[in-house]
């Protein structure tokens, strides 16, 4: 059963006098209950803002984004009834609030679930003393508070858990340790995990699902080992280039050429033909909207050939 | 000369024997300013504590003689109506302090609030209120002031009134900026995705975190406000004649030009509490600035 479901997502970010800018131009995706999906791309690309997006946080320009079979309305003023979807932000120092106990914001998400397990037994699950209640945030290290801010999330009983680059502003030897547990703190209490990083073997090792996002749009999603060991998309192909890998043969991680385009000016056609080394001709005129792969190398046979007639 | 290392050594000698309670203190407060600024902060507020104890005569009893000049009998002299003047100033404490306070305390509430309110919900709301706060910002204090407390009548009452009305404007664009920079932080945005409701948000959330910063100008605006009420009474828009307030003593020794007595002490009065809650404020300021930290480190005692 689809949890959350996005489609055709469109997120616009309007400043005054300029046009407006199209972060999420059209992505679509699911998550069941119990998957853990993977987002992955370059920074700028969207990710955040599509994870804000389905909290509420952004207003929605096009699309819908469905969960549990209701349309997610924007965080407004009013009170918030929605807490099956909670977040971890990317940023541990201004995750927690620094004039609180580590233990009474805990408390604030076990309010929303109303149980009966206390906000020690909650860092006990992940994996810190229990007498860190009464810590306040500088008094943590950036992995102990990411570990406060899960803590706190799960506390809510959420549904859907979405992690926002939880990991990206913890040093190397935290992060695959942070992601783990997200993961499993949240497969344990059977809820979804959206997980965000533009690190993808962090990603392959906790998600089951890999999305793969560039300028705004969703290029390829499939199982995570079908990602990993047969990429379709020119784009994944290159991000799995770009991973180091300790050989000992002095391999170099190759470069993606390029820049993300300004989001605000995004190339016709194929988004990623200016940097795609396999770029043809229809790639510069019409833009692949099919799946799993948006790319016209894997355009289904009876799309090339309408495509051939124009 | 060669007593002056002596005393020095002296000196550091009974510095390093301080009080273990005084040791305690965070580093900001043992800076020489600071301390010199609680002690006479203290002092004033003891002295409006217990004027009837301290003061010599009545504050309005005209017996003595008139304009008589200092020395012993009555230190800070009479003035033209045979009133004594040290206890004047020490009654007057009683009026000037507490109503500084008072008025200091209501403008960081409505400010703060505006402020907070503004910065907070945003669109109409801001653009109302910050509109507001730049009237009052576009009028010379003083005049503004000066006109609401001739349009209410001159009374004491009317003259905090007044400094009121001119006194939040600062409060609520500060507090707009601090809530607008705190509103975003994604601790907030946890929040209300936990169920927060926007007024638990303010007061859990948001306030704690822009306290700080309207509290150290809260404190520098003491001294400010003191002036501007004592301006009013100077300009005999606050208190009536008979009443010790320090602005309208300086005012009435201003009949009595040759006499300096007569203004110079209310005069000193104002200055020492104006400078003592200036230097209070600006101690606050280091203390909550970690960036200052080094520098008070250097000079505390």
């Amino acid at each position: 059963m689809t949890l959350l479901s996005i489609a055709d997502l469109v997120v616009e970010h309007r400043s005054p006098g300029q046009p407006p800018v199209r972060a999420v131009a059209g992505a679509g995706l699911t998550v069941a209950a119990g998957e853990v999906v993977g987002l992955v791309g370059e920074s700028g690309c969207g990710k955040s803002t599509l994870a804000r997006a389905v909290c509420g946080l952004h207003n929605v320009a096009g699309g819908s984004i469905t969960f549990e079979g209701r349309p997610v309305t924007p965080l407004g003023l009013r009170r918030r009834a929605l807490t099956g979807i909670q977040m971890v932000f990317q940023d541990p120092y201004s995750s927690l609030n620094p004039r609180r106990r580590a233990g009474d914001q805990i408390a604030d998400g076990l309010r929303v679930s109303g149980d009966s397990v206390t906000p020690a037994d909650l860092l006990e699950r992940v994996g810190l003393p229990r007498s860190f209640t009464h810590r306040h945030p500088h008094e943590l290290s950036g992995g102990q508070r990411q570990r406060v801010a899960i803590a706190r999330a799960l506390a809510a009983r959420p549904r859907l858990l979405i992690g926002d680059e939880p990991i990206s502003a913890l040093d190397a030897s935290a992060q695959s340790q942070v992601a783990t547990l997200m993961r499993d703190l949240a497969v344990d209490s059977g809820a979804g995990l959206l997980f965000i990083s533009h690190d993808l073997s962090v990603v392959r090792l906790i998600a089951d699902r890999i999305a793969v996002m560039y300028l705004g749009k969703i290029v390829e999603i499939g199982d995570t080992a079908s990602v990993w060991d047969a990429p379709q998309h020119p784009y994944t192909q290159a991000l799995l280039r770009a991973i180091p890998h300790p050989d000992g043969l002095g391999t170099l991680p190759a470069e993606l050429p390029g820049d993300v385009p300004d989001p605000a000016d995004p190339p016709p056609g194929c988004r990623f033909h200016p940097r795609c080394p396999h770029a043809m001709d229809i790639c510069r005129v019409q833009e692949p909207d099919f799946g799993p792969a948006a790319c016209w190398l894997h355009a289904p046979s009876d799309l090339t050939e309408q495509s051939a007639k124009v | 000369m060669s007593q002056l290392p002596l005393a020095v050594k002296r000196l550091s000698v009974t510095v390093k024997r301080l009080p273990a309670a005084l040791r305690r203190l965070p580093e900001a407060w043992r800076r020489p300013q600071a301390v010199a600024g609680a002690v006479v902060a203290l002092a004033w507020l003891l002295v409006a504590a217990a004027a009837p104890l301290l003061a010599p005569y009545d504050p309005l009893a005209q017996e003595l003689p008139r304009l008589a000049e200092p020395g012993p009998g009555h230190w800070f002299g009479t003035d033209q109506l045979g009133r004594d003047i040290l206890s004047r100033v020490l009654y007057g404490a009683r009026v000037s302090i507490p109503l500084t306070l008072l008025l200091v305390a209501l403008s960081v509430l409505i400010g703060g609030f505006l402020g907070g309110v503004a910065g907070y919900f945003g669109r109409w709301a801001d653009e109302v209120i910050m509109r507001f706060a730049d009237l009052v910002f576009a009028f010379p204090t003083i005049i503004l002031a000066m006109v609401v407390a001739a349009a209410l009548g001159a009374s004491l009452t009317n003259a905090v009134l007044a400094v009121l009305v001119v006194a939040w404007a600062s409060y609520a664009r500060v507090g707009r900026g601090l809530v607008l920079a705190v509103r975003e932080r994604e601790f907030v945005l946890s929040g209300r995705l936990l169920g927060f409701s926007v007024w638990r948000s303010l007061r859990v959330d948001v306030l704690p975190n822009v306290v700080g910063p309207v509290l150290v100008l809260a404190t520098l605006d003491m001294g400010t406000a003191l002036l501007l009420l004592s301006g009013l009474s100077f300009l005999g828009l606050g208190a009536k004649p008979p009443s010790a307030e320090w602005g309208a003593m300086v005012a009435s020794g201003m009949e009595v030009f040759d006499s300096w007595w007569v203004a110079t002490f209310p005069g000193l009065a104002i200055l020492t509490v104006v400078l003592a809650f200036n230097f209070l404020g600006d101690t606050l300021r280091d203390a909550l600035d970690p960036r200052t930290a080094r520098a008070v480190k250097e000079r505390a005692l």
